[in-house]
């Protein structure tokens, strides 16, 4: 027997609250309880997590590589942009 | 301390069949997923061992006899459903004892009400699995129902009373035969020999009488230990 009939899964993971999820890893389970339950041993055993998504590989529409430049090079020339004006006070790690 | 080393004989002992399945588990999640259950339950062990002197001289230096688990959780692994089968019928036990303990204030209290936690997730688990393998196909389903027909006859012995524990018996054998029963049912599985049971029951682990196979497994898991006193890394 092997698990390599087994949907894959992408887990997500929430570290404390007022965080996002965060993408962890993936596993293979037979449905989304399970899958859970795999990601919770996986990826959560040492108190990383408070939260925790599992979504069907299946399920992602991911980005193209083709498709990079349009995608992800906007114009450097256009400042207002970026939030570059702001100052971010001291303290203030998740933003 | 009698109930201590019982239930850190239980404890050490599962813990070492569930290392066994390490490196040939049917997928890497799961093998993941009972290496986490044998941890905890090592951990249980540890703290009730110490209760009652050495815990690596108790581990490995004592003769077959001198260990008081129950026989259930030295049978061999078999497959995984069954495995599984013997997850299912002694998580549910230790759940609810750990349970009872806890909220009785006796001596195992503290351990109990952090160990119970743990074991609150080695029952779902063994449901979880339960409900897939007997629902699942028909031969998951065989596979399940052979594991707990053959382990049946060791779940008599869970509910012998332990001396200096604090635990309601008769209501642990209820709730146990009630959880089990309604898992088994919705896995679409039978209880061996009905509710109740009647068939010959096998068990005297507390006194020290243990099956074939455990002879074998503390062979293996004290050989190192015997093979170099006191060795450190």
């Amino acid at each position: 027997m092997t698990g390599t009939d087994w949907p894959l899964w992408e887990v997500f993971v929430r570290s404390r609250r007022g965080l996002s999820h965060t993408h962890a890893g993936s596993l293979h389970a037979p449905d989304a309880e399970m899958a859970l339950r795999n990601a919770r041993d996986l990826y959560t055993r040492r108190s990383e997590g408070v939260s925790i998504w599992v979504v069907p590989a299946t399920a992602i529409t991911a980005s193209s590589p083709d498709e990079k430049d349009p995608f992800f090079e906007p114009a450097a020339d256009k400042p207002y942009r970026h939030p570059t004006f702001y100052d971010i006070p001291e303290g203030v790690r998740h933003l | 301390m009698t109930a201590a080393l019982a239930l850190g004989d239980d404890a050490l002992v599962l813990s070492h069949r569930l290392g066994e399945w390490a490196g040939h588990a049917p997928v890497l999640e799961e093998e993941v997923a009972l290496a986490n259950i044998a941890l905890d339950l090592l951990g249980q062990a540890r703290t009730l061992l110490s209760l009652v002197g050495d815990e690596d001289e108790l581990a490995y230096l004592r003769e077959e006899r001198a260990f008081r688990n129950v026989q259930l959780v030295e049978q061999p692994n078999g497959d995984f459903a069954h495995t599984m089968a013997r997850q299912l019928y002694f998580s549910v036990y230790q759940h609810l004892l750990y349970g009872q303990l806890a909220a009785a204030d006796g001596r195992l209290a503290p351990l109990a009400a952090k160990a119970v936690k743990e074991v609150a997730y080695h029952r779902d688990h063994a449901e979880q699995w339960t409900l897939r393998l007997g629902d699942g196909t028909e031969e998951s389903h065989a596979r399940m129902q052979r594991g707990l027909d053959a382990l049946w006859r060791f779940t008599d012995e869970l509910f012998e009373p332990v001396e200096g524990l604090p635990v309601d018996w008769p209501a642990l054998r209820d709730g146990w035969l009630a959880q089990v029963t309604d898992i088994v049912e919705r896995a679409t599985l039978t209880l061996p020999g009905g509710p109740g049971g009647g068939a010959w029951t096998a068990g005297a682990g507390r006194q020290g009488i243990h099956t074939e196979p455990f002879g074998r497994m503390l062979a293996e898991m004290q050989h190192l230990h015997r093979s170099h006193p006191g060795a450190t890394w």
